[in-house]
């Protein structure tokens, strides 16, 4: 055989073994998942789901305190980081895009999404529980500090990165074509930022949303230390709480029985059918904001 | 004909323009008439885009762009004016066809207006964007479908409908930057029979690269080579007893 064509199938082989191996992986995952999950999921059925209670020495096991807790931070996490994120974004695709001053905001921007979560954990106990204490104490709620707010508001900062690369690089992605266009209209920085580049944008700006929000979902070591790790549901955003992630993690050496652990694991596959469920949702809404002729 | 109309409506006074501290453009003057369509034509970085972009002042948003001399429409010199309200007067049509592509074809007719945050009737709405698409020559290949994204148009409709836009604005001059460069020759002839009909009511500023095409719909030509402005006059004039030797090079093909 001559030699290019032996070259040119070998080397699709190979790109073609790595597209496989990728796809077996989150199958994999899944399928271990499903398999050691399944003691409980005899035992419980759906109730799992739904039961408030997670009480491992009487053996009962309800996920609802742990569902609710990451998805509560999550988006409230995202409430608190889209703001912050979507101003960087603008300043940095439109206001200033080259500069002493820039270069820096840029690079802090990135600095953040490269700090260990446990380096976020340390701060988050150190500076804000005591913060938020103080303020529980002089708005007369109990003191807890450690809450669901306290690990939102971590979250929040852990994610502005993903949330506002993306939508940078979108928004300075847009053809100068379609801006110069605005602006022979008379239009002014703001209106064309206003009706061309954002509303072009809304696909990228999503995405970002969206992996930022698969960021805070799964995050396990900050939000372990500032949550207060309860079993109890909460009732309001200043009481301790639990995430699915935070409560495998601390727990999950504990689990001495069988339905214990397995129930662990349940909670593990829950986070990924609910992960796996918000992506799917996500990726249809950004197809619907998907714009022909946008690039450049 | 009342004496306003024999004024030219454009003047431009030892224009030049820089990028930093590179001088673009020389000292160009000259003056367009009402109703007239001019070519600008010249080769490759003779500076014809920047000239007409000077006139609405899109150079200075360019990173380093800056320009001196005058530019005087009726009277008023647009160099003292806002360019906002410059551009609402000057609409200008670019190389390539840009179309907003999140917007519909009714949306992109009448952009300029929601762009600017100016409100208008539906009824009005209505008639500017079937008017300015009949003067754009592309009402009835779009009427059925307005609210189709201005996107999925072939290149030839979304330029015409990129013409429509700067009409709605009913603006006195248009400019046009190459209007045909990146269109098949069918769609090219649509335009530059467009462009004819046109100057019954705009003034017509176009940047060519077609001697053929500049020869076909202008009543006037201006020459340009590297920066300067060599012969400006009539285009039958010009295009047969061309006063200058390089205009002469340049039409038959010497350079360019």
């Amino acid at each position: 055989m001559n030699k290019d064509i032996f070259m040119e199938k070998g080397f699709k082989v190979i790109l073609k073994s790595a597209g496989i191996v990728i796809l077996m992986i989150p199958a994999l995952l899944l399928v271990t998942l499903v398999v050691q999950s399944a003691p409980a999921v005899k035992a419980y059925g759906a109730g799992f789901i739904f039961r408030q209670t997670w009480d491992p020495v009487r053996e009962i096991y309800g996920a609802l305190p742990f569902l609710a807790g990451t998805l509560v931070t999550s988006f409230l996490a995202l409430l608190i980081a889209f703001p912050f994120s979507f101003a960087v974004a603008l300043i940095l695709s439109e206001y200033m895009k080259e500069g002493v001053i820039a270069t820096i905001l840029k690079s802090a921007v990135e600095l953040l999404a490269g700090i260990p979560s446990v380096i976020y954990g340390f701060w988050g106990l150190l500076v804000l529980v005591p913060l938020i204490r103080k303020l529980e104490l002089a708005a007369g709620i109990p003191p807890y500090g450690v809450s669901i707010l306290s690990a939102s508001l971590i979250l929040a900062i852990m994610i502005i990165p993903y949330a506002s690369t993306m939508a940078r690089e979108v928004m300075s992605m847009i053809s100068g074509d379609i801006k110069e266009a605005a602006y022979s209209l008379g239009g002014t920085h703001w209106e064309v930022l206003r009706k061309v580049v954002i509303p072009t944008s809304y696909s990228g700006i999503f995405a970002g949303v969206l992996l930022a929000l698969g960021r805070a979902l799964g995050e396990t070591m900050a939000v372990t230390m500032v949550i207060g790790n309860t079993n109890k549901l909460f009732t309001n955003i200043f009481e301790p709480g639990n995430t699915m992630a935070s409560v495998i993690a601390n727990e999950f050496t504990e689990a001495v029985s069988d339905l214990y652990l397995s129930s662990l694991i349940e909670l593990g596959l829950l986070l990924f059918i609910v992960t796996a469920i918000i992506n799917f949702i996500g990726r249809l809404i950004i197809k619907r904001f998907e714009i022909k002729g946008a690039g450049k | 004909m009342s004496r306003k109309s024999e004024e030219p409506l454009l003047q431009l006074e030892n224009l030049s323009a820089y990028f930093h501290d590179k001088r673009i453009i020389k000292d160009i003057n000259f003056s367009v008439g009402r109703n007239k369509v001019v070519s600008i034509m010249g080769p490759s970085g003779c500076g014809k885009t920047t000239l007409i972009r000077c006139v609405n002042r899109m150079h200075e948003m360019s990173p380093g762009g800056t320009a001196t001399g005058k530019i005087i429409m009726d009277g008023e010199d647009l160099n003292k004016i806002n360019t906002i309200k410059v551009r609402r007067k000057i609409g200008m049509v670019f190389q390539r066809p840009n179309p907003f592509p999140t917007m519909t074809i009714y949306e992109n007719v009448i952009a300029g207006y929601l762009l600017n945050g100016i409100k208008i009737p539906k009824k009005i709405s209505h008639e500017i964007v079937e008017d300015s698409l009949s003067k754009a020559a592309l009402w009835d290949e779009v009427k059925d479908g307005l609210n189709k994204k201005g996107t999925y148009l072939s290149g030839g409709q979304q330029q015409r409908l990129c013409i429509a836009r700067a009409l709605a604005m009913n603006p006195e001059i248009l400019l046009l930057d190459e209007p045909t460069s990146a269109l098949d020759p069918k769609a090219t002839s649509r335009i530059e029979e467009l462009v004819v009909q046109l100057k019954e009511n705009v003034t017509i500023l176009m940047v060519t690269h077609n001697i053929a095409q500049a020869a076909r719909v202008s009543d006037d030509t201006a020459f340009m080579y590297l920066g300067e402005l060599v012969e400006y006059g009539s285009t039958k004039e010009m295009f047969t007893v061309p006063k200058d030797k390089r205009t002469e090079e340049y039409l038959t093909g010497k350079f360019g």
